[in-house]
């Protein structure tokens, strides 16, 4: 029997994702370098010996193409700088970059969410970039108000604005025809009235309503139009239980109800179900517009019709950042901030990923024009975006999505749901600002 | 066998395992003309003492160590706790005491249910493919073969095929009479049913392999002397095949349950651990705890709790299987 044993210790010698955590913790205990972003002023050029800097970034999607173009195009310009990409899904991404940075294995420049930022900074995964802003140039009346200030965390710039992607309609322009709607629904109304006819003509399930991703986004953008704010500006508080919370979960629960959806719509079945023409109309971000372009199914995109009471809509925004390094090479931070200033020149030609540029500029430039995404562009004042509250992001994924999952799933009342987990969201966020001192 | 991620942790129970006659050690003849050096064992064993060092026994440690502390890699500040994050996992309204005993739970019910049928099914399995029969290796191969695919193969593959709006089972079901609208991924019992049944499809070629071994093992005298006796089939399963199997299955019975205990990748591919939290096993609230929030020190308490269980789980198969004396 005694010889049987050794495959399983051998079996759990494997190294394991937990181990391997913990052996990346032990390289990690070094304290934060220096701001390493100040050392050197930034005059906008790299003339030092050839660099190579390593760019992580998500752009899993239609959009990774578009980046790798761009990435091409600023090589050529810049013979001494070569980027090597990494692309991760933004899930995996954010759980990685503080373990490679605090590992000293991080990025020499990298993209992330807004909501992502404070985030980072706490953490210091990231560093202050205020020099290449001013650099740069750019000032706040260039961007929206909200997505400029993200990037600021404690007194100090950390993330450069990329593009602005939001929640968006997208409609199958053919049973449109069919069912005789000739303008997009703009507001409850008018929306309702579509899914009606809709199912009058021929579409049973015009409207599948996601228990899981990008469900959460719809409920945002529903709680803002209603009024409310998720959570509360010191970051202290889940407010997503509010009123305006509740009755916009009790929309999305009213349309599996109805019929317009059917139940238990599982992950992402939502949106493969809109690809094949089985449901009408689908809320998804923008994002997708290449996808669907390449599928060659007719559709079109309109804004998120205003359901609630004043417009709003869910939106997030793509920033360039630097991490923190162990050991800061000066030629390489300055070829990251030439990289970082050409991208955000040349924001415009990112504009075909479907996206939207950020720079006021460059949007009015006409890059836009005639763009899919063009009618949700328009529509760029009504977006809204979450707090920048260290920590927000993961404390949403494990209570506001899990909520929205219940109720639409109708495993509790929206209230309910919404309520129990409002509760652990603010015993989360409390934690948080425990431990990054406020 | 059926998890991607295993706990630092639950690698020590294995360390616990008696190595039988192995570690009494050689050189203890006595009258032998050689006298030992005492270090000479310890040389010998020093290549895999090295590893086991520095991949086993020191994360274990550091694991414990960190358990005491609120620990956040990425903050310079780890302030020590002492066993603050064991008392919040016993006291009713902390904020993991709910997730991490509903994991618990979670992981408990896949549990029961997996291992018998991952015991039974693949034995049924190997004593078939034991028989002499034209395209046997063929066979031997296809109940092997999903054991090949990774669990991120698998947890994608059958999330599709079991969505219950646009996947082939209930369109299929439906096509046959049957209920086509089962939501086999966002509700309960239908989840369970659904990630048992795929962990069972996926690793029973394992165990059926392992059996298979094990029976080509038994000496074929026996079943001839049964058969002398006027046993029939099912006596010489009983009193052949099973004891002769003995040994293995206590092996089987140990890895399945480990296996099974650490259940990770099908329920976070397959259902994100919905409905609810309801098939969130316990080394996904210990993954989502210590990697998405950074909460280590807690994560690291998890995991001993739940190496705890396993350890006493381990001591019981062992008593179960343990030689009888007649």
């Amino acid at each position: 029997m005694s010889r049987k044993i050794p495959p399983v210790r051998r079996r759990l010698l494997t190294v394991t994702a937990v181990g391997a955590a913990t052996a990346l913790a032990l390289v990690g205990c070094s304290s934060p370098a220096a701001n390493q972003a100040s050392t050197q002023e930034f005059t906008g050029k790299y003339d030092g010996p050839a660099v190579e800097l390593s760019y992580w970034n998500g752009f899993t999607g239609g959009d990774g193409p578009f980046m790798q173009q761009l990435v091409d195009e600023f090589m050529q310009e810049h013979d001494n700088i070569t980027i090597k990409s990494n692309t991760i899904q933004w899930a995996d991404y954010y759980q990685r970059l503080p373990a490679a940075v605090t590992a000293g294995e991080g990025p020499d420049v990298g993209v992330m969410h807004l909501d992502q930022l404070a985030t980072n900074a706490a953490r210091q995964v990231i560093v202050p970039i205020d020099d290449l802003a001013e650099a740069l140039k750019l000032t706040e009346d260039d961007f929206t108000k909200e997505v400029w200030d993200a990037g600021v965390y404690k007194d100090q710039r950390y993330g450069i604005p990329l593009d602005v992607h939001s929640l968006a309609m997208y409609y199958n322009v053919d049973h449109f025809a069919k069912a005789g709607i000739t303008e997009p629904p703009t507001d409850r109304a008018s929306f309702e009235d579509a899914l009606a006819k809709l199912q009058a003509a021929g579409f049973a399930t015009p409207f599948w309503m996601p228990t899981r991703w990008p469900s959460h986004l719809i409920n945002l953008s529903l709680l803002w139009q209603n009024g409310g704010e998720p959570y509360s500006e010191d970051g202290g508080k889940a407010t997503f239980d509010s009123e305006a919370g509740v009755a916009a979960l009790d929309w999305q629960r009213s349309i599996v109800d109805k019929g317009y959806s059917p139940k238990d719509v599982a992950i992402d079945s939502q949106y493969v179900a809109f690809k094949n023409g089985q449901t009408s109309i689908t809320w998804d971000g923008i994002w997708q517009i290449n996808d669907l372009t390449a599928s060659g199914m007719p559709f079109a995109t309109a804004p998120v019709p205003t359901i609630g009471d004043e417009p709003g809509v869910w939106a997030n925004s793509h920033h360039f950042y630097l991490p923190r390094q162990a050991k800061p090479d000066e030629n390489k931070v300055t070829a990251a901030k030439v990289f970082i200033a050409w991208m955000s020149e040349h924001s415009g030609d990112w504009a075909q990923s479907g996206m939207i540029p950020a720079r006021l500029s460059v949007r009015d430039s006409g890059v836009l024009d005639g763009t899919v995404q063009e009618p949700i562009a328009e529509q760029i004042d009504n977006m809204r975006f979450l707090p920048p509250v260290p920590g927000v992001g993961t404390v949403q994924a494990e209570t506001l999505e899990v909520a929205v999952a219940n109720g639409v799933l109708g495993k509790s009342s929206p209230e309910d749901s919404l309520k129990t987990e409002a509760k652990k969201a603010t015993q989360l966020l409390e934690k948080n600002l425990k431990s990054f001192g406020g | 066998m059926t998890a991607s991620t295993q706990v630092t942790a639950s690698r020590e129970e294995v360390a616990a395992i008696p190595r039988g006659k192995a570690a009494t050690g050689p050189g203890r003849r006595r009258g032998s003309r050689l006298e030992h050096n005492p270090w000479t064992p310890w040389v010998f064993l020093a290549p895999y003492l090295v590893l086991f060092g520095v991949f086993v026994v020191l994360p274990a440690l550091l694991g414990l160590w960190i358990s005491l502390h609120s620990w956040d890699y990425t903050l310079p500040l780890k302030p020590f706790v002492g066993l603050e994050n064991y008392i919040s996992l016993f006291t009713p309204d902390s904020i993991n005491y709910t997730d991490f005993w509903a994991s618990m739970r979670a992981t408990a019910i896949f549990t029961i249910f997996s291992v018998p049928l991952l015991l039974a099914i693949p034995l049924a399995v190997a004593l078939m493919m034991n028989q002499k029969f034209p395209g046997r290796n063929f066979f031997r191969a296809v109940y092997f073969a999903p054991y090949v695919l990774g669990v991120a193969v698998i947890g994608v593959l059958w999330r599709y095929l079991l969505d219950s709006n646009i996947g082939l089972v209930n369109y299929y079901l439906g096509l046959i009479g049957l209920p086509d609208d089962t939501a086999w991924t966002t509700s309960t019992p239908a989840a369970w049913v659904a990630l048992i049944g795929v962990t069972v499809w996926w690793t029973l070629g394992f165990n059926a392999v392992i059996y298979l071994a094990a029976l080509q093992d038994i000496p074929g005298e026996l079943y001839e002397a049964a058969r002398v006796d006027g046993a029939n089939a099912w006596q010489q399963f009983w009193n052949v095949t099973i004891p002769g199997l003995r040994p293995i299955l206590m092996f089987v019975t140990l890895i399945t349950l480990i296996a099974s205990a650490n259940m990770f990748g099908q329920s976070y591919l397959m259902t994100q651990g919905g409905p609810s939290r309801e098939t969130r096993t316990a080394i996904y609230q210990i993954t989502e705890t210590g990697l998405r929030n950074f909460q280590m020190g807690d994560a690291a308490a998890m995991s001993y709790v739940l190496t705890l269980f396993l350890m006493v789980l381990s001591v019981v198969v062992f008593w179960l299987f343990r030689e009888r004396k007649a």
